[in-house]
């Protein structure tokens, strides 16, 4: 009840949004996949998005998700700017190369000749170089704010916008099909567990303590996306809904406060896609989450969604209530052509 | 109530009537650590009393078979680590003996007379290691955005460099006459030589013990599943939080480690490096090894390994001394050891035709391969699948 009526008009920011979208145009070379689309998603919302193919939909996904950098505009996630265009991007490579160019050539004046000492301090060099660059590539997050406070920003990549509370589904599933149903939710609780490779490696008490919790939990999401009993199974030879459903569970399982779905129920029997709606509103009302539809199926749309946003050809047509966007001509006129005169 | 007890009775009765077979695989598959303890300690005692029986006691006396079995033990250790980078974690190394060269050469140059410097072995084991480690940092970040066909071009690139760079810095390394008077390892009361093969043995058994542990443990943990995720989808693994980066890094290090702790024992058992003996040859063997052990399976690469090795420095040579003297027209002029790389290459392509997981397959692929060939044009999840 209290999610219908926070879902009050979405376009105008309130501090308690998940989602601002600022501006974002993509541009896959000549062709514009989005173009400045404005979007907001404000907390405990279903919002769908809808729009005929290659509206630019999935392209809207993949930016969110950080897979895609924008060709401009923004995106902030609860209240955090991730994704934006690079600052002072140039001075990251001077932090890398200088010490150890430094060394070297300090290495290089000092030993006056003597090649094996200038072999050695190119070794110390070297050595510099290879804990910088690895480390630099890695992104941890001491570096991160190192570098933030240098004035120097970078988007977020898809992990660490896993991190700051994002889950997603793929349009066309992309399982770990070779490890278990099990396993997949397992790497899906990737962030959430703390047990390091030398906590692994001496089999310490708290890792065997996490690994148990964590097999128990991941039971817990499985049977939550309608997968009981199918721990075991190979990802691949699960059946085509099942499949659907594991992307699901393993989304759920980086514990998102927004969740990205992308046509969940495409290809599935009425039945199935029933239960998969159903599924949705459980994870608004028990979950507390945020939802981020997109869906074909214009009941399961029209059904479970408080907004909803219409794009076409990569821009925003319209938003508004299911009912606004049922009545709306140039929804009608997008998705069925423009009406003999 | 009486339906509950009565099957917990039936629990019980079922508990009891478990074979002491049974109780002891249950024992061992909740410890799996001391499993392994168990079956190395068995293997390795086994192994030089089997070779006392014929036909093994005509090949070989029993102390060449053991330092034979110390070869093979250096290339199992390097077959696990590669499994590592390319069972586990998926990324395609050719260049994988450039770690071994490293492993080799630090141990070498710093405990033989070349430098003057003699580092006792037992700290150098894990100096190697670590140095190896370093490197495989180094030469993993470059490769770190590329995939598939490229990463194994790009690697193929360093197993190059690395001998070349050796044969080149004469004055740091003695070029292609290699560093020769490397240390052998010391214990007070042991002598480590070649006429004494054991103590090497042992030292080697409990290395890849170690290993053996280690890596079982890392595979079923948080990391081990990353390095799957990412060898399955390395996008989904990103968007399921893996960080890519670290976790490939990683995969590369641990790899190079095994190899650096292979090529500090190697030098110490040869007492000589030279850049020849880390070529293309080597990586592809040991490559051929985990393919053939079936990739994965930690066990399976162990034994292929093994077997591969001393198939080419044992039975090959065997082969054709054994069948000169027959005076079988062809057959008895081939010198088969001449041909390794065609039987190893025929063995192969057999394999991949026959048996593509490999001779002992990750109970996952096997499981992966069975379905597939079971369901294969009645599976109606393929054609439900949408194309948008
Ligand atoms: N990586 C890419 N490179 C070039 N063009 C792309 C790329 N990804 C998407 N596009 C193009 O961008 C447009 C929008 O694609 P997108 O996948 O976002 O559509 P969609 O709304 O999800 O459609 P559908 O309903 O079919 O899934 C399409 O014209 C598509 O061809
Ligand atoms: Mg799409």
């Amino acid at each position: 009840m209290t999610a219908t009526a926070q879902a009050a008009p979405a376009v105008p920011e309130t501090p308690d949004d998940v989602l601002i979208a600022r501006s974002i145009t993509k541009q896959f070379g000549g062709l514009v996949a989005l173009r400045n689309i404005e979007f907001v998603i404000p907390r405990r919302a279903i919002v769908s998005l809808i729009g005929p193919n290659g509206a630019g939909k999935t392209t809207f996904f993949n930016v969110i998700a950080g897979l895609i950098p924008p060709t401009s505009g923004s995106i902030e996630l609860s209240g955090m700017r991730l994704i934006a265009p690079a600052r002072r991007a140039w001075l990251e490579p001077l932090l890398w190369f200088a010490p150890p160019l430094l060394v070297l050539l300090i290495g290089i004046l000092v030993s006056g000749g003597n090649i094996q000492l200038v072999a050695l301090w190119g070794l110390l060099a070297l050595l510099l170089a290879t804990l910088i660059l690895p480390t630099a590539m890695a992104r941890p997050a001491w570096y991160e704010s190192f570098i933030r406070r240098l004035g120097i920003f970078r988007s977020a990549r898809p992990n660490d916008i896993v991190r700051s509370g994002v889950g997603r589904t793929f349009q066309n599933i992309r399982l770990f099909h070779n490890m278990t149903a099990l396993e997949n939710v397992l790497v899906g609780m990737h962030l959430k567990l703390r047990s390091t490779p030398v906590d692994a490696v001496l089999s310490t008490p708290r890792h065997r303590a996490e690994e148990e919790e964590a097999r128990v939990r991941a039971a817990r999401y499985l049977e939550l996306a309608g997968l009981r009993g199918r721990d075991d199974e190979l990802a691949r030879n699960l059946p085509y809904g099942d499949q659907r459903r594991l992307e699901i569970a393993r989304a759920l399982a980086c514990e998102p406060v927004l969740l990205l779905l992308d046509e969940p129920t495409a290809g599935m029997n009425p039945r199935e896609t029933g239960e998969i709606t159903a599924l949705i509103g459980r994870l608004r009302t028990e979950l507390g989450l945020t939802v981020l539809l997109i869906e074909h199926d214009m009941r399961v749309v029209m059904g479970i969604s408080d907004r909803i946003t219409v794009l076409d050809q990569g821009e925003r047509i319209a938003e508004g209530t299911p009912e606004e966007i049922r009545r709306n001509p140039r929804v009608i006129e997008a998705y069925l052509g423009k009406p003999p005169s | 109530m009486t339906r509950q007890r009565g099957t917990v009775e039936d629990s019980e009765t079922g508990a009891t009537a478990l074979g002491s077979t049974d109780r002891l695989f249950d024992f061992f598959g909740r410890h799996r650590s001391v499993a392994i303890m168990a079956a190395m300690l068995l293997v390795a005692i086994a192994l030089p009393l089997i070779v006392l029986a014929p036909p093994f006691s005509g090949f070989n006396t029993q102390g060449v078979w053991i330092d034979n079995f110390n070869g093979a033990g250096i290339y199992v250790l390097l077959a696990l680590g590669l499994n590592v980078v390319v069972g586990l974690a998926g990324l395609l190394d050719l260049g994988y003996a450039a770690f071994f060269a490293i492993g080799a050469y630090t141990y070498g140059l710093l405990a033989s007379s070349f430098y003057g410097i003699h580092v006792p072995f037992w700290p150098m084991l894990i100096v190697g290691a670590l140095v190896a480690a370093l490197f495989g940092i180094a030469l993993g970040a470059p490769t770190l955005r590329l995939r598939g066909d490229y990463l194994a071009i790009v690697t193929l690139g360093f197993g190059e460099i690395v001998p070349v760079v050796f044969t080149n810095s004469d004055a740091l390394t003695n070029g292609t006459n290699g560093i020769s008077g490397v240390d052998r390892p010391s214990l007070p009361g042991i002598i480590f030589g070649a006429s004494n093969p054991v103590p090497f043995y042992v030292t080697m058994v409990v290395m890849l013990t170690i290993v053996l542990i280690l890596l079982y443990r890392l595979q079923d943990s948080r990391l081990g599943r990353a390095w799957m995720a990412i060898r399955e989808d390395e996008l989904a693994a990103a968007s399921s939080g893996v960080n890519t980066i670290t976790t490939k890094l990683l995969a590369f290090a641990l790899g190079a480690t095994t190899s650096g702790l292979a090529g500090v024992f190697a030098a110490s058992r040869l007492v000589f490096v030279s850049p020849d003996q880390f070529g293309f040859t080597v990586s592809f063997t040991i490559l051929a090894m985990v393919v053939l052990g079936g990739m994965g399976n930690i066990w399976g690469v162990a034994i292929g390994a093994f077997v591969v090795f001393i198939v080419q420095s044992v039975v090959l040579k065997q082969l054709t001394n054994f069948l000169q003297p027959l005076n079988i027209p062809f057959l008895s002029s081939i010198d088969f050891l001449q041909y390794q790389f065609l039987l190893f290459g025929i063995a192969l392509v057999a394999m991949m035709l026959l048996r593509p997981e490999g001779l002992f397959p990750s109970s996952r692929r096997r499981r992966e391969l069975h379905t597939a060939q079971g369901d294969d044009l009645s599976s109606p999840q393929e054609s439900a699948e949408p194309l948008t």
